[in-house]
């Protein structure tokens, strides 16, 4: 059956499922139907995260092929079935959703104090899509998950946000809805073209020369946004601001990953054509992206505002990274994907707990922290650092790789990706000075706590995952090294195939 | 050993960051002195082993990254190079950590300046003894951080927190370059291993990027990082604000160590630069630029740090343009020499600045010398050094430039002589201000003040006259080794030198006057100094008004306290004399050309093109959607007659329709 010896890809989807059941089934006042649900949610997703640590485990590194795969009959007379697995693109992924669900139910500890009952569930149900966007390999039901993870998010930013909560939440499920639609199409073409939407069949499969275009748009129309790349990201941060902490990790932290993953596991492969023919577009996107959203967040005064905008910078890097279409472009793209599904997430984290204690995001609000709370400045400082791309620490792997890849293709991006290195320093270290150092000004900010022991328990693995994929980011790298590899080979194969063609 | 000399002082750094909270500061304290002293035994055990005996070793630790090809390992690489740095920054941060006892003995968190100065070490040491170009990077990147920290230290002064920042960013430009050249170098050679690329630099030297030779364009993009680094003309805005730091840190980082990480990059990727003549040519203007540039904004200083901050960066140029006439060697003997006589001028300004209450303007001091004597000796000494006075550490390695620069012929070379020749006047020149403003003449510091004028602790002085000793004898010991007749076993192939390249002999066969001029030229320079501060000390300020726009606007010697105790910048009196006291405007015009505009476009790309322009269209379709619906519900009247009507207008409409289509 696969190397678990068991369906472990669809436990690890749905176990959560039945976590939120549970949930729904708790009766009782108010303060125990809380307690009750948080302390099973968090069993849930630990139990989850261990059970996907299997994935870790037995993973072969060696082969590019789709592992742990499952498949059932779904609907065989429309060529769609229920098929899921995992390769070295894919897996770290899931592992990534699943390490942050707990950590995200533990942050919302004490700062959920309404529906906690509900919150609980919302979480629940979104690992569950999450997980199952990431393994799905049928693109019916990846469009299904893809398109259902809106449907949790929607309602965390809605009902448990801030006071534009409301503004936010349909600018988020507008925005991205809107890209979908148009990647319905595209699915409905494929699946017109040739009978079957299961994955590993689509990618046997030539698609037409004329037809890759409008493929192509239409996915780009739908993974640019939840990128999201320049000029569609203005719903990040309205979408940022307003979520409660735990929506934000798990809306930088994956959230922002599926449509670079819908790059990698959908454009790339099935388009090869297009996807050369339009790369120089995507560099100058993500390039304008990198300087202009990095300045962007220069001028912000909202911490939460700025974070949003490094990641719109971040993932420009990611996407110069994944049409380099190399070797070390691509490794470093998913490397900067999981580094700052780590790093914005453990950031996210740090705003929030400045704001459980004093209820502002305002930059100019704050001043002085250092002074009282040294624990949480040098937490935040590290993480600061890791997001500026300091070497040893977890980003700087991905960036060095993208940009050692970028020179291959055209040095100018790699100089546009490069300027993203003095941009960054400048509105991180902005955004520590004003939060971190100077003056106390304020009398309340004297009375402030330092980091609770549970939120030392939050921190910790984001500490020692930013510490490890510094120093010895080989662990993460081995992984996708053979299915890079084999991307690589089939884009160019396909291309040189084309080539031939055409003469 | 090897290991050792590096990772004792991460280990003192984690000790007293992480755990000093529970030890307590003076256990902390000393847990990272014990650490850096074990590191400091190693360190010199290496220099005898791999120096002195002739045997490079590279211990490697794990793979960093493997990805299609490229190949980065964690690994010591020990050469002779290397292992000079080693001892070196080992040696002299082990005597900083100890005056730093005494001299942050007030200081409230002296546990999180112990625990800077550790991981700085430890960075500094990764960065000399990398074998590839991307842990070179670690280290340079991490020596940043750590010099970012130290500035920022008193972080509730918010003039540190701007000289922090300003470093780490300034710093930054040129990491860009060096990210570029490492990707440069990654595409032509397949490999960033120093073992790798060296012995194919040959093979590469006709290669063409872009239509520009490949080895050129990677030896200019290193140089330009090793600007921002070193503090070259250009990139150099960061270092005179960096004393903003306790003065340890200005000892240590911006004098001995960091600010001579780009040389030392010069130096360790010479294979490269020998291959690659124009880029050469480049470092020698640039290091003779800074090194003329630097000594004539030292003339005018009037802050203590300052002034041997401006010395700093114009030695840090003769390094330059010693490496750029192809002199490697005496490029790093001057960086050894350099090391122990900056660091021991620094330290013992702190010594100053420690007995003068924190007072850091000379203009209010004067008149010490006989109260803190051992201070005065060691500072002779340092200054001795600086200005290349024989015998002294600084005669040595200075006249090795010298000489160099004359001997290697080139029209830059020359430039670099004469530049190298004045700014050696300037250097006895503003040294010997420096020692006659601080310690003679009347005192012009407060009553107050001057009672409290004490002679350092021994925990301070301890290290003071080690390093006095350094600074009298490195020269006349080392010569031989660094540049003398045992020159090529000492390097035993750690510095590449090309074929035609025969600087190293023509450097000892100039004509005779060549040696003796930079002396004659100190001299010169004292002389000059104690005519204008010791014999006539109203000319200074005369001569100032004469060459100021705006002559009421210098101040005079006899500072009146109240004036400018708070009032830290000086006001700008024009003319020469005010391009050279605001430092050629480079803060200024940076100012106007970068930070301004890029702030004002971060608001016009905030402001218009993110909320209006970019949200404007969803915006804008929601209100669009909004009013079409209220129209649609205006429609819907309820009344029967008004249905009815619109069903028969629309019966007319689809009826002539069909007539017409038909």
């Amino acid at each position: 059956m696969n190397a678990a010896g068991f369906p472990l890809l669809s436990l690890v989807t749905f176990l959560p499922l039945a976590g939120a059941l549970i949930i729904m089934s708790v009766r009782g006042d108010e303060e125990v139907v809380a307690r009750n649900a948080r302390w099973t949610a968090l069993w849930t997703s630990l139990i989850v995260f261990l059970l996907s640590l299997i994935l870790w485990a037995r993973f072969d590194q060696s082969s590019a092929a789709f592992q742990f795969e499952e498949k059932l009959a779904w609907l065989p007379e429309f060529g769609v079935g229920y098929h899921m697995g995992v390769d070295g693109i894919s897996v770290l992924f899931v592992l990534l959703s699943t390490a942050l669900t707990p950590l995200c139910i533990l942050a919302s500890w004490e700062a959920i104090g309404t529906r906690v009952r509900e919150y609980m569930i919302a979480f629940l149900v979104l690992e569950t899509m999450m997980v199952g966007m990431f393994a799905a390999l049928d693109f019916i039901v990846f469009y299904v998950f893809f398109e259902a993870v809106l449907i949790p998010m929607f309602l965390i930013i809605g009902v448990w946000g801030g006071p534009r909560r409301v503004y936010a939440a349909f600018k988020f499920f507008l925005y991205t809805l809107l890209g979908s639609v148009l990647m319905l199409l595209a699915i409905l073409y494929l699946w017109y073209n040739a009978g079957t939407t299961d994955i590993p069949e689509l990618f046997a499969q030539a698609v037409p020369r004329s037809a890759q275009t409008w493929i192509f748009f239409a996915f780009l129309a739908s993974f640019a946004v939840k990128v999201p790349m320049w000029p569609v990201h203005t719903w990040l941060p309205d979408a940022h601001v307003e979520a409660p902490t735990a929506g934000s990790v798990i809306l930088a932290g994956v959230l922002l990953k599926m449509g670079a993953y819908g790059f990698l596991r959908f454009t790339l492969p099935l388009l090869p054509e297009a996807t050369a023919t339009f790369a120089p577009l995507i560099f100058v996107l993500s390039v304008v992206a990198v300087v202009y959203t990095s300045l962007v967040a220069l001028a912000q005064e909202d911490m939460k505002k700025l974070i949003a905008y490094s990641s719109v910078a971040h993932m420009g890097i990611v996407t110069i990274g994944i049409f380099t279409l190399n070797q070390q472009g691509l490794s470093g793209a998913l490397f900067t994907m999981l580094a700052h599904g780590v790093v914005s997430g453990a950031l996210f984290l740090c705003v929030g707990v400045l704001y459980d204690r004093v209820h502002s995001r305002e930059i100019l609000r704050y001043g002085g922290v250092a002074g009282i709370m040294p624990a949480y400045a040098m937490v935040f400082m590290l993480f600061t650092m890791a997001s500026v791309g300091l070497p040893g620490l977890a980003n700087f792997v991905g960036e060095f790789l993208v940009i050692v890849g970028a020179w291959k293709v055209n040095p100018w991006v790699a100089f546009g990706a490069a300027t993203g290195m003095v941009l960054g320093a400048g509105y991180m270290l902005y955004l520590y000075r004003r939060v971190s150092f100077g003056k106390i000004t304020r009398d309340d900010l004297r009375m402030l706590l330092d980091l609770s022991p549970r939120e030392y328990v939050v921190f910790a693995p984001l500490i020692v995952l930013t510490l490890w994929m510094g120093i010895y980011p080989q662990s993460f790298l081995s992984f996708f090294e053979v299915s890079v590899a084999a991307l690589v080979q089939r884009h160019e194969a396909a291309l040189g195939a084309a080539r031939l063609a055409g003469m | 050993m090897f290991v050792g000399a590096i990772f004792f002082p991460l280990l003192g750094a984690t000790i007293s960051g992480l755990f000093g909270r529970w030890l307590g500061d003076r256990l902390a304290q000393w847990a990272s002195v014990l650490c850096m002293v074990l590191a400091a035994v190693c360190g010199v055990l290496a220099f005898g082993q791999v120096a002195l005996g002739g045997h490079p070793v590279v211990q490697p630790i794990w793979t960093w990254m493997d990805v299609g090809g490229l190949e980065v390992s964690w690994a010591l690489r020990y050469d002779t190079l290397s292992v000079v740095m080693v001892a070196m920054v080992t040696f002299i941060s082990t005597l900083i950590h100890l005056y730093s006892v005494g001299y942050m003995s007030h200081d409230a968190t002296p546990a999180r300046f112990f625990a800077y100065l550790s991981l700085f070490t430890f960075m500094m040491l990764m960065l000399v003894t990398a074998d590839n170009l991307a842990q070179l990077f670690f280290g340079w990147e991490g020596v940043g951080l750590a010099s970012y920290l130290l500035i920022g230290y008193w972080y509730d002064r918010e003039s540190a927190n701007r000289a922090a920042m300003k470093a780490f960013i300034v710093n930054r430009v040129g990491d860009v370059f060096f990210m570029l050249g490492l990707a440069l170098t990654y595409y032509v050679f397949g490999s960033i291993e120093f073992a790798t690329i060296f012995p194919a630099v040959e093979a590469h030297t006709n290669d063409l990027f872009l239509g520009v030779n490949a080895v050129e364009l990677i030896a200019v993009l290193l140089f330009l990082g090793a600007c921002g680094k070193s503090a070259q003309l250009g990139l150099h805005t960061w270092l005179p604000d960096a004393m903003e730091g306790p003065t340890p840190v200005s000892a240590l980082i911006h004098a001995a160590t960091m600010v001579t990480a780009g040389v030392f990059l010069v130096c360790r990727m010479s294979p490269v630069f020998e291959y690659a003549p124009t880029a050469k040519m480049i470092v020698t203007v640039v290091g003779a630029s800074t090194a003329f540039f630097a000594a004539t904004i030292g003339c005018v200083q009037n802050d203590i740090k300052r002034v041997i901050a401006y010395s700093t960066c114009s030695q840090l140029g003769y390094m330059f343009f010693a490496a750029g006439v192809g002199a490697y060697q005496v490029a790093m003997f001057h960086l050894f020499t350099h090391a122990f006589f900056k660091a021991l001028l620094f330290l013992s300004a702190g010594s100053v600045i420690h007995a003068m209450s924190d007072e850091q303007d000379m203009r209010r001091m004067g008149g010490i010398w006989t109260k803190i004597p051992v201070t005065y000796a060691v500072m002779w000494i340092g200054n001795l050094a600086l200005a290349g006075i024989p015998f002294f550490a600084g005669y040595y390695s200075k006249d090795a430039i010298l000489e160099a620069a004359y001997a290697s012929h080139g029209g830059a070379g020359l430039y670099a002589f004469v530049m190298g020749m004045i700014a050696a006047f300037l250097t006895a020149f503003y040294s010997w201000r420096l020692l006659i403003m601080t310690f003679h003449g009347a005192p012009r510091a407060d009553h107050h003040t001057m009672e409290h004028v004490h002679e350092s602790p021994l925990v301070m002085l301890v290290p003071l006259l080690l390093l006095a000793v350094g600074a009298v004898l490195t020269g006349y010991i080392f010569a031989p080794l660094f540049v003398g007749e045992h020159a090529h076993d000492f390097w035993h192939g750690a510095i590449f030198n090309g074929a035609d390249n025969h600087v190293l002999h023509a450097m000892h066969e100039v004509p005779e006057w060549v040696p003796l001029a930079p002396t004659v030229m100190g001299v010169a320079g004292i002389a000059l100094a104690y005519l204008m501060y010791m014999v006539a000390p109203g000319l200074p300020v005369r001569l100032a008004q004469m060459f100021s726009a705006r002559p009421q606007l210098v101040r005079a010697l006899p500072l009146i306290p109240a004036e400018g105790a708070e009032q830290r910048t000086e006001p700008d009196p024009g003319g020469l004399y005010g391009f050279l006291l605001k430092k050629w405007y480079f803060d200024e015009l940076y100012d106007a050309i970068f930070v301004q505009p890029a702030r004002r476009l971060a608001d016009i790309f905030w402001k218009t093109g993110d909320a209006r322009i970019i949200d404007g269209m969803p915006n804008g379709a929601a209100d669009l959607a909004v009013q079409v619906s209220r129209g649609a519900v205006r429609i819907q009247t309820g009344r029967v007659a008004n249905y009815a009507f619109a069903m028969i207008i629309g019966l007319v409409v689809f009826i002539s329709l069909f007539l017409i289509g038909r």
